[in-house]
């Protein structure tokens, strides 16, 4: 693992000058606390992961999927967290951090509303002062979101400027750091930003993949052979890829892997893009009707890091787009365009309507209804089971209750071959 | 590191006045005409800004700028055509966001990296570059493409910049630095901080002239700010408010102009008036 932060040429810290030296300082706690625990951060963050948390997650068979596809599938139930998405891992480490560092104020930005959330319970769970910052438009496709940050004490403001989308809201939080950096931490909600965020929240969120490396040895009786997880900025899928990564099959010999007495297997990993209603781009308009930066963007510099980008080519950022608020962004955490790029993990793209038929079917099969951005893996699931075999873990980042109005609409508005019969409740929702 | 002589010579008699505009803002001929009326009203530099989608690091009133801009279709081979049709001569400086300078090459048709960008700013007569998302660690291969084509790259100053930092900043500036008279993003304020004079104290040992921005409104400010040991001002969001009240006013493009120029020149004449008060000993750092 990197601790220049950088990932081949990705990453790095493009941030504005009065940001360095807050970054320099994050740094140093990141090594000294999380890397190091000194003062015994990392246990007391274990501590209120289970506690708190709800920690460990279940890796719960999925009989029917696994029938439907003639493959064991696993899920990994991220949804069961506290707060029902995996973010909280991420929220608690740093405003734990923060507390450690001794700051005084947590700022963060939203997009879909669920790091807002997480961010929120960590912040009164642990006493801290917090401002989310929050795109007008996913203020309104988010509602219940916004109150529940409110209901956690902390205040939210709405970012007008562009489309009103999360990476207005990074950009306006950032301003907001800039101005205050001396007394407040910025929780950054994904692997993306400056050095050290994206190898401190891959770290936090590395729990996932640690429970289930260890959950597959006990249900499986080894490695998996796929997993499969969805991507917009990337931190469900950093979490869920980090203990595989090294699981590529390479030979080895003992010198370079002292620690592993067993010959490593290999682990497919597939990160699943939003490919929205199209992969093609309006450079024209500058919009791109997905978020698949994986997929199809350039290399760029964006929001503190060297990434693959949604960009014009002048390098003007594009409007992305998806069904799902969490996967809208035009960018993508450095260290997955890393692993993208040296093919460690195969980026694939599944469009909104595959999605939204992914979000009825693990409700009808399984009882467990995902968050949008969740159902893009059971969607690329059920198109390409074929090319899969033996054992897959899916990672269900999160619970769809608060997607049950964009998802409603969504199907009302197309023809979802699998969607239930809602006409008769038409009028009340 | 080779030094820009537009830009040497600009510092050479005495303090210079450095106003910013958008490019583009609120259009390409209406900003023209802005940025002329500032060479009229005292400029020694004008900074071009270059319009990026994500400026990260400026305040609402730069932001708005940015957006009217980009609406109005500036794109970077719109701003290099901009600056060749441009009738002033004092030297321009481009105030952009690094992914521009990075892609300028590939919009071209070829590798990404700043050598492209450079060279066409070198060409239509730039004289130097500010990045404000480039901090001194990342900016080895723009500072090299500078050097080939005699651009200076000016550093921006935080008031958080201290020790080590500094110093790897100063073994890369060229021109002048932008010392940032308080924290947060750009915008007009009232007050000019002592966090100013305690970063000019910081820098007296650095033989780079050294002009002092944000928040700088009134000829008062400039002329206290002057008095105190900078050896330039920076305007930005104060003239920018006068393009956006245009705007949003819809006034003659000329009534605009001459606001700005008149603008301009209180902010000039504070520049002199700040460099006559000076005592020796400030003069001293």
């Amino acid at each position: 693992m990197s601790t220049d932060g950088k990932f081949g040429d990705y990453g790095g810290q493009y941030v504005p000058e009065a940001l360095m030296p807050a970054i320099g300082e994050l740094d140093d706690a990141y090594q000294r606390y999380v890397l190091n625990n000194e003062d015994g951060f990392m246990d007391e963050f274990r501590e209120r992961l289970a506690d708190f948390g709800g920690r460990p997650t279940p890796l719960q068979r999925a009989d029917r999927l696994s029938e439907r596809y003639d493959l064991d599938v696993y899920l990994k139930r991220e949804d069961l967290l506290h707060g029902g998405a995996h973010k909280l891992n991420n929220a608690l480490g740093q405003v734990l951090l923060a507390k450690y560092m001794g700051k005084e104020r947590i700022i963060a930005e939203t997009g879909a509303g669920q790091h807002g959330t997480a961010t929120a319970m960590a912040a009164a769970h642990l006493d801290m002062p917090c401002t989310i910052y929050m795109g007008e438009r996913d203020i309104n496709r988010q509602r219940p979101n916004v109150f529940r940050m409110k209901l956690n004490g902390s205040d939210v403001k709405p970012v007008t400027a562009g489309r009103g989308t999360l990476k207005e809201a990074i950009s306006e939080t950032m301003r907001d750091w800039a101005a205050t950096v001396e007394s407040t931490h910025y929780v950054i909600g994904s692997v993306v930003g400056p050095h050290p965020f994206p190898a401190m929240v891959r770290d936090f969120q590395a729990v996932i993949s640690e429970e289930a490396r260890r959950q597959a040895q006990e249900k499986i009786g080894g490695l998996p052979d796929s997993v499969i997880a969805c991507a917009g900025g990337g931190s469900n899928t950093m979490g869920t890829f980090a203990n595989f990564v090294d699981d590529d099959g390479a030979e080895r010999s003992s010198a370079d892997d002292p620690s592993g007495d067993e010959p490593r297997g290999r682990v497919d990993l597939y990160a699943v893009e939003a490919g929205g209603s199209s992969l093609a781009v309006d450079e024209e308009a500058g919009v791109a009707p997905n978020s698949a930066s994986l997929s199809t963007g350039e290399e760029g510099v964006l929001h503190g890091a060297r990434t693959k980008l949604l960009q014009d080519s002048f390098g003007q950022i594009m409007e992305s787009h998806s069904i799902s608020s969490g996967l809208d962004y035009a960018g993508v955490g450095p260290e997955l365009a890393h692993l993208v790029d040296t093919d460690r993990v195969t980026p694939v793209a599944v469009d909104d309507d595959v999605a939204l038929e992914g979000f009825h079917r693990l409700s009808q099969t399984e009882g467990i209804i995902p968050a949008l951005e969740t159902a893009h893996a059971f969607g690329y699931l059920e198109e390409h089971h074929a090319e899969l075999s033996g054992s897959v873990i899916v990672n269900v980042s999160g619970r769809g209750d608060k997607d049950l109005q964009s998802a409603i609409e969504e199907t009302d508005a197309r023809d979802v071959p699998n969607a239930p019969d809602m006409s008769m409740f038409a009028e009340g929702i | 590191m080779a030094e820009n002589e537009a830009i040497a010579a600009a510092f050479a008699d005495g303090p210079a006045f450095i106003p910013y505009l958008a490019v583009g803002d609120p259009d390409y001929e209406a900003s023209k005409a802005y940025v002329e009326a500032l060479a009229r009203g005292g400029a020694d530099i004008i900074e071009l800004g270059l319009p990026f989608s994500e400026p990260i690091a400026e305040g609402s009133t730069i932001q708005n700028a940015i957006v009217r801009a980009l609406e109005g279709g500036m794109t970077p081979s719109r701003f290099f055509e901009f600056v060749t049709e441009l009738d002033v001569d004092v030297p321009l400086v481009c105030m952009t966001y690094y992914n521009l300078i990075y892609q300028y090459g590939r919009s071209r048709g070829g590798a990404p990296g700043p050598d492209a960008f450079v060279e066409r700013a070198a060409e239509v007569g730039i004289s130097g570059l500010v990045v404000p998302d480039l901090p001194a660690e990342e900016a080895d291969p723009l500072r090299e493409a500078c050097d080939d084509h005699g651009l200076d790259l000016v550093f921006i100053v935080a008031p958080t910049t201290e020790g080590e930092r500094l110093e790897r900043m100063m073994e890369r500036v060229s021109g002048y630095v932008y010392v940032q008279a308080r924290l947060g993003t750009t915008g007009a304020k009232t007050d000019v901080s002592d966090q100013t004079t305690r970063s000019l104290q910081r820098l007296s040992e650095w033989d780079v002239p050294k002009a002092v921005g944000f928040g700088i409104s009134s000829g008062d400010q400039a002329a206290r700010i002057v008095a105190n040991g900078a050896d330039g001002i920076i305007v930005g969001s104060a003239l920018v408010d006068i393009v956006a009240e245009g705007a949003s006013s819809e006034r003659p493009v000329e009534e605009t102009a001459a606001e700005l120029e008149a603008k301009a020149r209180e902010l000039a004449e504070g520049t002199r008036e700040g460099a006559a008060r000076r005592s020796p000993d400030v003069d001293a750092i």
